[in-house]
């Protein structure tokens, strides 16, 4: 009960930073622009951290490829934002992106259509990764790839992916990926009023995400999928269709990683294929395994605290972060399975 | 009489050289009497083959040769160029040349030069006379082929002798030289022959037979090195997975240190190079020295992650695949910070550079060649490591039933720290042999890691042939589609199908079987 209080405060607490950022610099509790910028993009990453839980931490699909769905969704908007640059583009060429001007494109490619809709977007934004999801997740569950072969098949996912859109000719702007986005639902990024709106958006979504993970984990559904992954035999052999619950939990993952990658976007205003690297999705884990698994808020309380960490030491000492990341990793593992919110609530029985 | 013989012979063998050098003498009559009477002089020298033309026409080609007003022809050196003595150089000038004259020269010297002693003139030689065919070129170059025992100066020789006779009028010789050019396998003498297909309409058919026999082979030289490439990619994925087969294949460990650990051998043979610098008897065979170390090196940097974090989670996959991961970012940023972002380089000894090049013009690099020899070496190694030492056996009987095994008095954790010891300096080898082909950097590993990973999925999770099989495969099969699809898609592809490979045998090819695959 008080976790669920602290979690309402730190709720509150976060909708409030957009107002006291409009506070008088000079008063107390003004909080600056970086504040902001940082703490929305925290909240994508907590969503992120939530869909990873959900399949980890509740199911025991531990994937090693969410960031393949997160820059899905990230790319899907990102189409968006260069369809509404229009003629503003350094070419000014009135229907082509800059980057498909320069490799010589005479018209958009047919996989661009549709993109100049903002609804279409966010549709594309869930169903595309959903949709590998289901693809990847029906072949690996179907003949039962579990465990550590399942982190490597998605790991080579991703590693895929990043090569595939690395290359010029997919049509995604190579090594670059987009930039230099001018508007969104009409209002100029980069202004405080998109930047309020955008955080906004993003903590709606992580709210009602919460609220729905944790519908379906204190559902039946959720009790078996905790089932699955602490006797996967056992729950088939009582005649679950293990598949299918793997499956459900698998894509709705995917497709919240999705939309928080459409919501991250616009907010840090690029997205390149540096973000389908193994290395990202790894660390997304970490977060979650930090924080504390098989609790929801323990995945929202890895995210921040870890971006947090990652923050400071980044600006404070570059060359110690590596060491302190893959020192979280060891002293987690080793010492804390049950993550920061297990120093605070009793083990399950 | 017999000395009226004597006499004879005598007089006949002081007589042929003299009547060769009368043959030069007088075809030097005329030189610098006009442009078109000295290009009559150098094609006529040119077709003598009198070795002694040589530097006459060389001088005259630099602007060097002088004539007196009596018409002695005199060399650089002042010697008569006749009679090789002394000449009188009074009222000398130098016999200028033209256009005309310059482009008889070029013939001329390459065609003189089939004969020369030194290997690589003739071989220019031999190219150059293949860029000007003429008819008058055969009968020298049939004398130079007779001599020429290099076998690629031989086969440049073959194919200058051919477009030759497709100059000349002789139809019988056509038919000849397209029958030796469909002999060749070089992508010259199918552009010699598309040429001639178009200028000999009645030779057509035999053409094209030609062109065909041609295609065929080069085909088939394309083919081999598509394979050799594969096999060269396919032993370095060898050599990467089989330090993973087993830690993960046979011990059950998942490693995500693993392509960290390459990398640490990779910089252990940097430093042993960079040791080896200063002793100049020693240098060339740092590469050998480096094996041991490398092996040692990261042997023991395995054995004390085992036994320091990796013992307390067995049992527990997942926890030690993040863990080991952490793991790799700490080694990979400890390297970073100590040699460096940048690039190091590891030279290839003497002995290991250079290109082998087989019949039918396949060429394979030997830095490649050697590590197919050296992942053979390595397997076998393994191979006969875990099949007739001491050790080999402890760590069978562990894997097949620990308790069994402690019971009859082995001591599980120290084969445990052992076998993933062994693993992890096979990974250290792979090192070494990835400093020959790949950039020596940080980030080294990464790019085998998942790679290698697939090997032992595709293979057969603890099955050694496995591995051999399915890094052959993977290797082959990505050089094949690289034509196809570049190297990047390829890469996809092989990804994507090992993917719908695991659906029909989800435990690799080389399943194992019976108890050991229930575990």
């Amino acid at each position: 009960m008080t976790l669920r209080l602290v979690l309402a405060g730190a709720i509150l607490l976060l909708a409030l930073l957009p107002v006291l950022n409009r506070m008088p610099a000079e008063s107390a509790l003004h909080v600056s622009d970086f504040v902001v910028s940082v703490s929305g993009k925290w909240i994508t990453y907590a969503v992120l951290a939530l869909a990873i839980d959900l399949a980890w931490g509740y199911a025991g699909i531990l994937s090693l490829g969410h960031g393949a769905f997160f820059a899905l969704g990230g790319y899907a908007i990102g189409m968006h934002l260069m369809r509404l640059i229009g003629p503003r583009g350094v070419y000014g060429h009135p229907v082509l992106p800059d980057f498909m001007v320069f490799l010589g494109y005479q018209k958009l490619p047919w996989y661009w259509l549709g993109f100049d809709h903002f609804p279409f977007a966010i549709l594309m934004a869930m169903a595309v990764p959903g949709l590998l999801a289901l693809v990847v997740g029906y072949l690996a569950f179907r003949s039962r790839i579990t465990g550590v072969y399942l982190s490597i098949i998605t790991q080579a996912l991703t590693y895929a992916l990043m090569l595939a859109f690395f290359r010029n000719d997919m049509g995604f702007g190579g090594n670059n990926g987009f930039t230099d986005f001018k508007e969104l639902l009409g209002m100029p990024l980069n202004t405080p009023n998109a930047r309020s709106v955008l955080f906004y958006a993003s903590l709606v979504l992580l709210v009602l995400s919460l609220w729905l993970c944790s519908v379906i984990t204190r559902s039946k559904l959720g009790r078996v999928l905790v089932a699955i992954r602490d006797a996967e035999s056992r729950v088939r052999f009582l005649g679950y269709d293990v598949t299918q619950h793997k499956l459900f939990v698998f894509v709705l993952s995917a497709v919240l990683a999705g939309l928080a990658g459409a919501l991250y976007v616009p907010q840090v205003g690029i997205i390149n294929p540096g973000e389908f690297s193994p290395g990202n999705s790894i660390e997304a884990v970490i977060w979650v395994a930090v924080g504390g698994r098989g609790t929801l808020v323990g995945a929202l309380l890895g995210a921040f605290s870890v971006n947090a960490l990652k923050t400071w030491l980044t600006t404070v000492a570059p060359d110690l972060w590596l060491f302190a990341l893959g020192g979280l990793f060891v002293a987690v593992t080793l010492f804390l399975p049950r993550g920061l919110i297990g120093l605070f609530t009793k083990a399950p029985k | 009489m017999r000395r009226h013989l004597l006499g004879l012979f005598l007089a006949l063998l002081l007589a042929w050289p003299a009547a060769a050098q009368d043959r030069f003498a007088s075809a030097l009559a005329g030189l610098g009497e006009g442009f078109g009477q000295t290009a009559e002089v150098v094609e006529r020298l040119g077709a003598l083959g009198d070795p002694r033309a040589i530097p006459l026409l060389q001088a005259l080609q630099d602007g060097q040769l002088r004539r007196t007003p009596a018409g002695t022809v005199l060399l650089p050196d002042g010697r008569d160029a006749a009679t090789g003595q002394p000449g009188d150089a009074t009222g000398a000038e130098a016999v200028r040349i033209n256009n005309r004259v310059r482009q008889a020269l070029r013939g001329a010297l390459g065609r003189l030069q089939l004969l020369s002693p030194d290997a690589e003139a003739r071989r220019q030689a031999a190219e150059a006379v293949f860029r000007s065919p003429a008819p008058e070129n055969v009968p020298l170059l049939d004398a130079a082929l007779a001599k020429e025992t290099d076998p690629g100066i031989r086969a440049q020789l073959e194919l200058a002798l051919a477009a030759s006779q497709l100059r000349a009028d002789d139809a019988a010789a056509k038919r000849d030289a397209v029958a030796r050019l469909g002999t060749a396998a070089t992508t010259e003498a199918r552009a010699l022959l598309i040429e001639a297909r178009a200028a000999n309409p009645d030779l057509a058919t035999a053409i094209d037979v030609s062109i065909a026999a041609i295609e065929q082979r080069l085909a088939v030289r394309r083919a081999v090195e598509t394979l050799f490439q594969g096999l060269s990619l396919g032993s370095v994925l060898l050599l990467a997975a089989l330090g993973l087969a087993v830690t993960f294949g046979v011990m059950g460990v998942i490693n995500m240190a693993h392509g960290e650990f390459v990398m640490l051998g990779a910089y252990a043979t940097f430093v042993v190079q960079e040791l080896c610098r200063g002793i100049p008897w020693l240098a060339p065979w740092s590469l050998p020295l480096a094996v041991p170390a490398a092996f040692l090196v990261t042997a023991l940097a395995g054995a004390a992650l085992e036994r320091g974090l990796i013992r307390h989670l067995y049992g527990r996959p997942l926890e030690t695949l993040l863990m080991t991961f952490g793991v790799g970012m700490i080694i990979q940023q400890a390297v970073r910070l100590a040699f460096g972002a940048q690039n190091r380089e590891v030279t290839s000894p003497s002995w290991m550079q250079g290109t082998l090049t087989f019949p039918g013009g396949i060429a394979m690099t030997q830095n490649r060649l050697w590590i197919i020899v050296f992942g053979i070496f390595v397997l076998l190694l393994v191979v006969a490591a875990i099949r007739f030492t001491r050790f080999g056996l402890e760590m069978r009987a562990v894997v097949q039933n620990r308790r069994i095994a402690a019971t009859m008095g082995i001591r599980t954790g120290r084969v445990d720290a052992m076998t993933f010891a062994f693993g992890s300096g096979l990974a250290g080898l792979a090192g070494v042999a990835l400093s020959q082909i790949d950039n020596v950097s940080p980030n080294l590993g990464t790019g085998y890691i998942i790679d290698s990973f697939m090997v032992v999925v595709f293979g057969g999770v603890g099955s050694l042939a496995g591995t051999l099989v399915g890094a052959l495969t993977l290797g082959v099969v990505n050089k094949v589609l690289e034509p196809y699809a570049g190297a990047v898609l390829a890469k996809v592809c092989v990804l994507v199908a090992i993917m719908l490979f695991i659906q029909r045998r989800p435990k690799g090819l080389f399943a194992l079987k019976g108890r050991a695959a229930e575990s």
